[in-house]
């Protein structure tokens, strides 16, 4: 790249080491912002995370070593793996359903079949807009379970006011439907930016050999968006792992501590009960998780590609 | 029909054996007749889902402009009875929402700023300055993506109070400043641009920064526009920096004001819905003007990689 250009003067060595100072100086100027912000609001929390981790630290004080034992605690505790399979759970419900609808709507939205698309995608886009504590708010004004709009309408068809805040796997459904309006329509932008790049060709040729819809759809189009289909798939599912606001403003964890996540658990532990030390013994556990889910995304990808 | 007339003779075998969906296929790829045809379903289909991911947004919407008393009245109707402000002058008066609406104006306002200008000087250097430290620091910025603030939430409040940004909007606006999503927006960007254009800017004797101010940034216009409004719709909907940072009433933003608002014991719907509606409003505004830059932005640049 730009540090190889060939040098044209004749004069080689000494202007050739000043542009070397130019290349290793300038995008230290540019970069440099970028880099202290990095090492301080990145490196230092999570050097700090991992030695609070090994600390009984309560927020003040001095640092008190303590070995593995948060770690040992931690295992050995039930709320702790109920916030992390509650939020695996949430996770695995979520991420497809966010894939396959927000796939579905860019297929509709580029296909030239279907009519009035430009205003479908903009109300469909919509939900974007909208702060994840406001989505909270919206599903829980609509799922209301004495005042909310579903009720009303399952009520006036016959039936009775279904439970959506007092069952708790129905109100981590009625999260789930919440992630999937609102995160729909950011991935919908990735997937109609991919399906446009298929080569017509491509389709026109696989239709010629008689492929039906559903063939080409499967033996072209999703290999040819498998990329962006990966992204989608990784940055949703470590979205759905860290998920906290648009659960505190929907139901708060509940009923009870029923639907805790695993981030609302730290939050919880170590700014409520200021266990800063136990807390970031769980914060290091979710990081690992995050990274093996990375990892395993990335060789499932490889593997495929 | 379009079928068979018009086509290749190998496909009108095919459709002719009563492969159907190929053959309905083909007509939605070839003739006009057969466009109509199949709009109707797929359309259908499209609208519908449109109208389910309208309908939440809209109820609550039309919810804001009920009196009080109507919201919880039996039966409830889709458009008020009577239609109202107080609400949203509830909002505004009751509960100082005029300064938490300025706070989080700044603080998406200077962050947006900050954002586009380092991530466009970082982008840049990675595109176009290839040495060890930049792959390096591309590497350190694709991590941030796995590894998110809402994992370390309690050294981060630590590193925040040591550098006395705690309680202050300095707080939530220095560490937003470094967004990967930015900085590879703008490295993708970069990429495209020739290299000729370097090298011929260097042969001038343009200085490596002038050639970057001069002529780069100016290039990176759209890219610039794009993320300007997501870094916008990011600070202004973010949750998580403003709970770790503020404490103080004075400096809260929106979302943490509604949070306040929804974990109540007993929630002050009017209040909280016109709350919430006020708070969409200027993202809605921003949405209208600029859109094209959003939705027809190639928004997975950045993501890809």
């Amino acid at each position: 790249m730009t540090p190889g250009a060939p040098p044209t003067g004749a004069v080689r060595s000494k202007s050739q080491q000043k542009r070397h100072n130019r290349y290793v100086i300038a995008p230290l100027v540019l970069i440099g912002v970028n880099v202290v912000l990095f090492l301080v609001f990145f490196v230092w929390p999570g050097a700090l995370g991992l030695i609070y981790s090994f600390t009984d630290y309560r927020g003040v004080g001095r640092l008190n070593f303590i070995g593995l034992e948060n770690f040992q605690k931690l295992f050995a505790d039930s709320t702790f793996y109920a916030a992390l399979s509650r939020t695996f759970i949430y996770t695995v419900f979520s991420v497809p359903l966010v894939y396959v609808s927000s796939l579905g709507i860019a297929a509709l939205l580029v296909s030239k079949a279907t009519r009035g698309r430009t205003a479908a995608k903009v109300i469909i886009f919509l939900p974007w807009l909208i702060s994840p504590i406001v989505v909270g708010v919206i599903w829980k004004w609509m799922f209301g379970q004495d005042f909310g709009f579903v009720n009303f309408v399952i009520s006036t068809l016959g039936g009775g006011a279904v439970p959506w805040s007092s069952n708790g796997n129905l109100a981590l459904t009625v999260v789930i439907f919440a992630s999937a309006w609102g995160g729909t329509a950011f991935n919908m932008l990735l997937f109609i930016a991919a399906l446009k790049n298929i080569p017509e060709a491509l389709l026109e040729a696989a239709e010629l050999d008689g492929a039906n819809a559903w063939q080409r759809f499967r033996h072209v189009t999703l290999p040819g968006i498998a990329p962006t289909s990966f992204m989608v798939i990784l940055l949703s599912t470590i979205h759905a792992m860290k998920e906290f606001a648009m659960i505190q403003a929907l139901t708060n964890g509940g009923p009870g501590t029923e639907n805790t996540l695993i981030v609302q658990y730290i939050y919880k532990t170590g700014f409520e009960q200021s266990k800063v030390g136990y807390a970031s013994a769980a914060s290091m556990v979710l990081m690992v998780v995050l990274l093996a889910i990375a990892l395993i995304q990335l060789r499932f990808n490889k593997k495929k590609g | 029909m379009a079928t068979a007339a018009n086509l290749p003779p190998a496909v009108a075998e095919e459709s002719a054996l009563g492969s159907e969906k190929a053959a309905a296929g083909t007509v939605k790829r070839n003739g006009r007749e057969g466009r109509t045809k199949l709009s109707a379903p797929l359309t259908g289909v499209l609208w519908l889902i449109v109208a389910i991911y309208a309908l939440p947004l809209l109820w609550f919407i039309l919810s804001s402009f009920k009196p009080g008393s109507e919201l919880f009245s039996y039966p409830l109707s889709m458009i008020p009875r009577e239609w109202t402000f107080q609400g949203f002058v509830d909002a505004w008066e009751r509960v100082d929402f005029a300064q938490y609406f300025l706070n989080t104006a700044t603080v998406a306002l200077v962050t947006t700023v900050l954002t586009v200008f380092f991530s466009a000087c970082t982008g840049y250097a990675l595109a176009k300055y290839n040495n060890p430290g930049t792959r390096l620091f591309f590497v350190c910025i694709l991590a941030t993506t796995m590894l998110p603030t809402e994992v370390i939430l309690n050294p981060t409040f630590s590193v925040i109070r040591d550098l006395g940004l705690y309680n202050s909007l300095a707080g939530i606006i220095v560490p937003s400043v470094l967004t990967a999503t930015g900085v590879f927006m703008f490295r993708q960007f970069f990429l495209t641009v020739p290299d000729d254009l370097l090298h011929s800017a260097r042969i001038d004797g343009a200085s490596e920064l002038a050639i970057f101010f001069r002529i780069m940034l100016p290039l990176s216009r759209p890219i610039l526009f794009t993320l300007a409004i997501f870094s916008f719709q990011w600070r202004w909907n973010d949750y998580i920096w403003p709970l770790i940072v503020l404490n103080d009433p004075k400096w809260y933003t929106l979302q943490v004001a509604l949070r306040s608002i929804v974990g109540a014991e007993n929630i002050d719907w009017p209040v909280l819905l016109g709350a919430s509606v006020i708070s969409i409003l200027p993202l809605v505004l921003v949405f209208a003007v600029f859109q094209k830059y959003v939705l027809n932005a190639d928004v997975s640049a950045g993501l890809k990689d």
